[in-house]
């Protein structure tokens, strides 16, 4: 974002506001037709400033926001709700802008038929993204209308105000938004620079507001695509192959066909569904047909035990992302530890579910997926269809964390659809569908190497192995139903992610500052199970390494954890949120209790995002070797502050997250199929483990940029519970999850 | 067959077979109980039958005649939530909510049962049920919020 809100006096505001609106009235129309143009009147051309945020994919003001003349407004986001609470969110920045009641906007949230495309929601980007767009939009809006208005009233702006959708004159005239907005008056392109209200007078932003969204949720209204019911609409399961590749040979369709309800039973190539009138009847006819089918397989899983020596041995590609090419010289009083990440899934409670309708030439699927644009250009190579015969409209689902079954789910109920036309078709996913079939997070190797000179870190190396962090669709071939089908269309090649954000290497380079550091990201393209974007990407897996490792050469060092961290750090935000979390958890007071330990870890996600420091005190049962983690104490700074309880529950939910797949979850397969299909077979966080206490402290940054919150506590969470453990055992584990059996190989009695 | 749910008495056509989850969500058009896994490993359909939480997902209709059924839409509406929705409104008790409604459920059956209870009480309780996006410490605030507002007299009632 390049235009952070200054601090302008109101006349400033004003003054700078006056001036702006005057290019739009001269010529509304001439921008209209001819932006580039009309933004260079009169002036040498040059090239442009960008636009803030998603304003550069899609300038037009009109694309984020609409008033009608009865005054409602309408604000545009090309993002999802997917949970995260980013509708709240952004309803609060456009009211503040507006200088309207939050209540008072009606927000359309991701559909290929009205929104701006913003390609996917991930990667905590909706802030920076549409939340900066629509701040900025709104700045503009306002600012267009108080020019109107001031034409209309025949008074200069400064004497006009705004409050709640009017503009009144200081001779007590007035005029509201809904009077001054015609066809095109906001059918322009919005300008580099904004009027963007003073910091000091938020009435809106960095309040807490309660969510939108959970009054529905709460009651049951139909609000995830799980309760969409068309007019006529049937229901279809999938029969899934068994394991990745298998072949199907034969099916019983005569066991089928005595299921009441049965409608159709679609085949193509490998790829089996049925459609039948109730939702448990296709679920019948599934099972039926699931149980006459005879498959082809291929063993193509690596042996489980040997996991992590396989993966260390496929080919990889070498990128140095610091550093020279030579290996740094460690040379004695060097200290080398290896960690180790499983496979783990998103596992969202509500399995994936499309609704499809093929009908009048035109394909429409609602979905819970992260992007609806993408997976429009997905669906329509599919279908070997146009573009615009596809339209993805986003409904919410189950909570995802990234790249899951939805997409997937789109791609049935597209395929479904188009050969049973005419009525919509109902898709969910089976438990063992999601289980077995999401793309997980990629399983991780890294190995750090420093050198300490007395307290301080004078080399450090680090190398990392990953796949891609990054399978999302488009093309069609990431779908996993398009594999299945006659021909099939093979996945891409994987490539990794360019830093600063990376893959494999999110949050690889260190924060810290080192006289002589080199990071190495061994890109591993083969991958044996379906991986993709989970919360974090690799930055869980590089965190949880380069701050168990930070506490490691701490205690070689004798010092303090914290201490130390703050000897090699020079950012003042960082040096914040440390010492925030540090002195609400009591870290100075601290007494260890028997069986008890802290630990600390700090994270700035990407480098260039949300900083969060987290703070963990657990208990060891050395017998049994089970982990209960008792309190957590954490502190965000995610630039300033739009709704901080919003923050608050986002981070919570991180945090327990991290903690449910750093104590409990790998995926389990043999060497032919998935094993982990339900909960049994891959147990997540219940009750009886969750914290005592969690407290987040959120710090807000007034006018500086947003920064996105949901995925900060992954990686801090995971090495500060590894920290805790060290601290109550004396004993480093490095490989997660801190299983009950791993953690009583270690420091069992 | 007859159906009870939520005080009303439904006529049901349907296989004896089918579990409750799927009557519920296809034929009755409630949204609140969902489907998780159709194993009784989550508690995203839990429902109350008589006074105890059910997994409506393994539950056949069969099993079902002249008993109380009851389901959120019968603690509230969004025009006037009961204590128990009002108490997850108020904690925000909710990130994607897709476990919130079995989670409800599973609250209003143990207040019922037990008014007061303590906090380890709501943990044992609760523990049958899942969440995936980590509001555990939310919902366990809004489970003694709602037995708080059950004590004061519970406003906004309770219907079944
Ligand atoms: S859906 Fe019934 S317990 Fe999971
Ligand atoms: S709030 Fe999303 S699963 Fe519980």
């Amino acid at each position: 974002m390049s235009a952070a809100p200054g601090s302008l006096t109101r006349r400033e505001f004003l003054t700078r506001g006056g001036a702006l609106i005057v290019s739009f009235s001269l010529a509304p129309r001439i921008l209209a037709a001819s932006p580039q143009e009309a933004q260079n009147i009169g002036k040498e051309p040059v090239k442009e400033p960008a636009l803030p945020g998603s304003l550069s994919k899609a300038p037009l003001l009109d694309s984020w926001i609409r008033i009608d003349a009865d005054g409602t407004i309408t604000v545009f986001t090309g993002k999802a709700e997917l949970g995260q609470g980013i509708k709240t969110a952004l309803i609060q920045v456009a009211a503040e802008e507006l200088v309207v009641e939050p209540r008072s906007i009606n927000l359309v949230t991701a559909d290929t038929g009205r929104t701006p495309n913003e390609g996917y929601t991930a990667g905590s980007q909706s802030m920076q993204d549409s939340a900066t767009a629509i701040m900025h939009a709104a700045a503009q809006v306002r600012a267009i209308l108080v020019a109107l208005a001031s034409q209309r009233l025949n008074l200069p702006a400064e004497q006009l105000t705004v409050h709640l959708g009017v503009i009144r004159g200081n001779d007590g005239r007035s005029i509201t938004y809904g009077q001054l907005v015609t066809g095109e008056t906001l059918h322009v392109r919005a300008n580099p620079q904004s009027p963007l209200r003073d910091p000091k007078t938020r009435g809106v932003i960095g309040k807490s507001m309660q969510r939108v969204d959970i009054p529905a949720k709460v009651t049951g209204r139909a609000i995830y695509v799980q309760d969409l019911r068309l007019p006529d609409m049937v229901h279809a399961r999938v029969v899934r192959p068994p394991s990745y590749g298998a072949r199907l040979i034969s099916i019983d369709s005569a066991r089928v066909q005595k299921v009441p309800g049965l409608l159709r039973i679609v085949r193509n190539g490998s790829y089996i569904a049925v459609v039948a009138e109730r939702e448990y009847q296709a679920i019948q006819a599934m099972r039926a047909l699931a149980q006459g089918a005879k498959w082809e397989e291929r063993a193509t899983l690596p042996q489980p035990a040997d996991l992590y020596n396989y993966f260390q041995k496929l080919p990889t590609q070498d990128y140095i992302d610091l550093g020279g090419a030579a290996d740094i010289a460690l040379g004695p009083g060097s200290i080398t530890s290896t960690y180790r990440r499983p496979y783990q899934m998103h596992g969202s409670i509500g399995p994936s579910c499309a609704v499809g309708l093929s009908k009048d030439g035109i394909v429409t699927i609602w979905s819970h997926t992260q992007g609806v644009y993408p997976l429009r250009d997905a669906l329509a190579e599919l279908l070997k269809a146009p573009p615009d015969r596809v339209r993805v409209i986003h409904m919410e689902g189950s909570g995802c964390y990234g790249h899951n079954g939805a997409d997937d789910a789109g791609a049935d109920a597209a395929l479904i659809a188009t050969a049973f036309p005419g009525r919509p078709v109902r898709v969910q996913w089976m438990r063992e569908d999601e289980h077995a079939w999401e793309p997980y997070g990629s399983v991780m190797v890294s190995t750090a190497r420093a050198r300490l000179d007395g307290s301080n870190i004078t080399e450090w190396q680090y190398e990392v192995w990953s796949n891609t962090h990054n399978n999302r669709p488009a093309p069609a071939g990431q779908l996993s139903p398009a594999w299945a089908i006659e021909p099939p269309f093979t996945p891409s090649a994987p490539k990794p992610a360019p830093l600063p954000a990376g893959g494999g290497n999110r949050n690889a380079l260190p924060i810290y500052k080192f006289p002589n550091a080199r990071v190495v990201h061994h890109f591993v393209p083969g991958m044996p199970l379906r991986v993709s974007a989970l919360r974090a990407l690799g930055a869980y897996h590089n965190v949880f390494s380069i701050e168990s490792f930070i506490d490691e050469l701490a205690a070689a060092a004798r010092a303090d954890p914290i201490d130390f961290r703050l000897r090699h750090l020079d950012d003042a935000r960082a040096r914040d949120v440390i010492s925030t979390a540090a002195e609400r958890f009591g870290w100075s007071q601290y007494r260890r209790q028997r069986g008890r330990g802290r630990g600390f870890a700090f994270a700035r996600y990407k480098n260039y995002a949300a900083y969060c420091a987290v703070v963990l005190e657990v208990e060891v049962d050395r017998e049994s070797g089970s982990i209960r983690p008792l309190r957590v104490v954490a502190a965000i700074d995610s630039g300033e502050a739009v709704n901080p309880d919003g923050m608050r529950n986002q981070t919570e939910g991180g945090i327990i997250q991290s903690l449910s797949w750093s104590l409990y979850e790998a995926v389990t397969f043999d060497t032919t199929r998935i094993t982990s299909r339900d909960w049994s077979t891959y147990p997540i966080m219940r009750f009886s483990n969750v914290p005592e206490t969690i407290d987040v402290h959120v710090i807000t940054r007034p006018g500086m940029p947003f920064l996105g919150t949901g995925e900060a506590a992954q990686g801090p969470t995971a090495a500060a519970l590894a920290n805790a453990v060290a601290d109550a055992t004396g004993v480093r584990i490095r490989e997660l999850p801190f299983t009950r059996s791993r953690v009583k190989a270690a420091v069992g009695l | 067959m007859n159906l009870d749910i939520n005080g009303k008495t439904f006529q049901i056509d349907a296989d004896p077979t089918t579990p409750l989850l799927y009557i519920l969500r296809d034929q009755l058009q409630l949204n609140g109980a969902k489907f998780g896994c159709g194993l009784g490993q989550c508690g995203a359909c839990t429902v109350i039958v008589d006074k105890q939480p059910v997994f409506s997902c393994i539950t056949p209709v069969s099993a079902l005649q002249g008993r109380k059924i009851r389901t959120i839409e019968g603690l509230g509406t969004l025009e006037n939530p009961g204590p128990v929705q009002r108490a997850f409104i108020e904690e925000q008790a909710a990130q994607c909510g897709y476990c919130i409604p079995g989670m409800m459920m599973r609250a209003q059956a143990l207040l019922e049962q037990n008014p007061a209870p303590s906090k380890s009480d709501i943990r044992r309780y609760m523990n049958a049920n899942l969440c995936r996006c980590g509001t555990h410490m939310r919902i366990l605030r809004a489970v003694e919020r709602a037995a708080a507002f059950v004590k004061d007299g519970g406003k906004g009632g309770t219907a079944g």
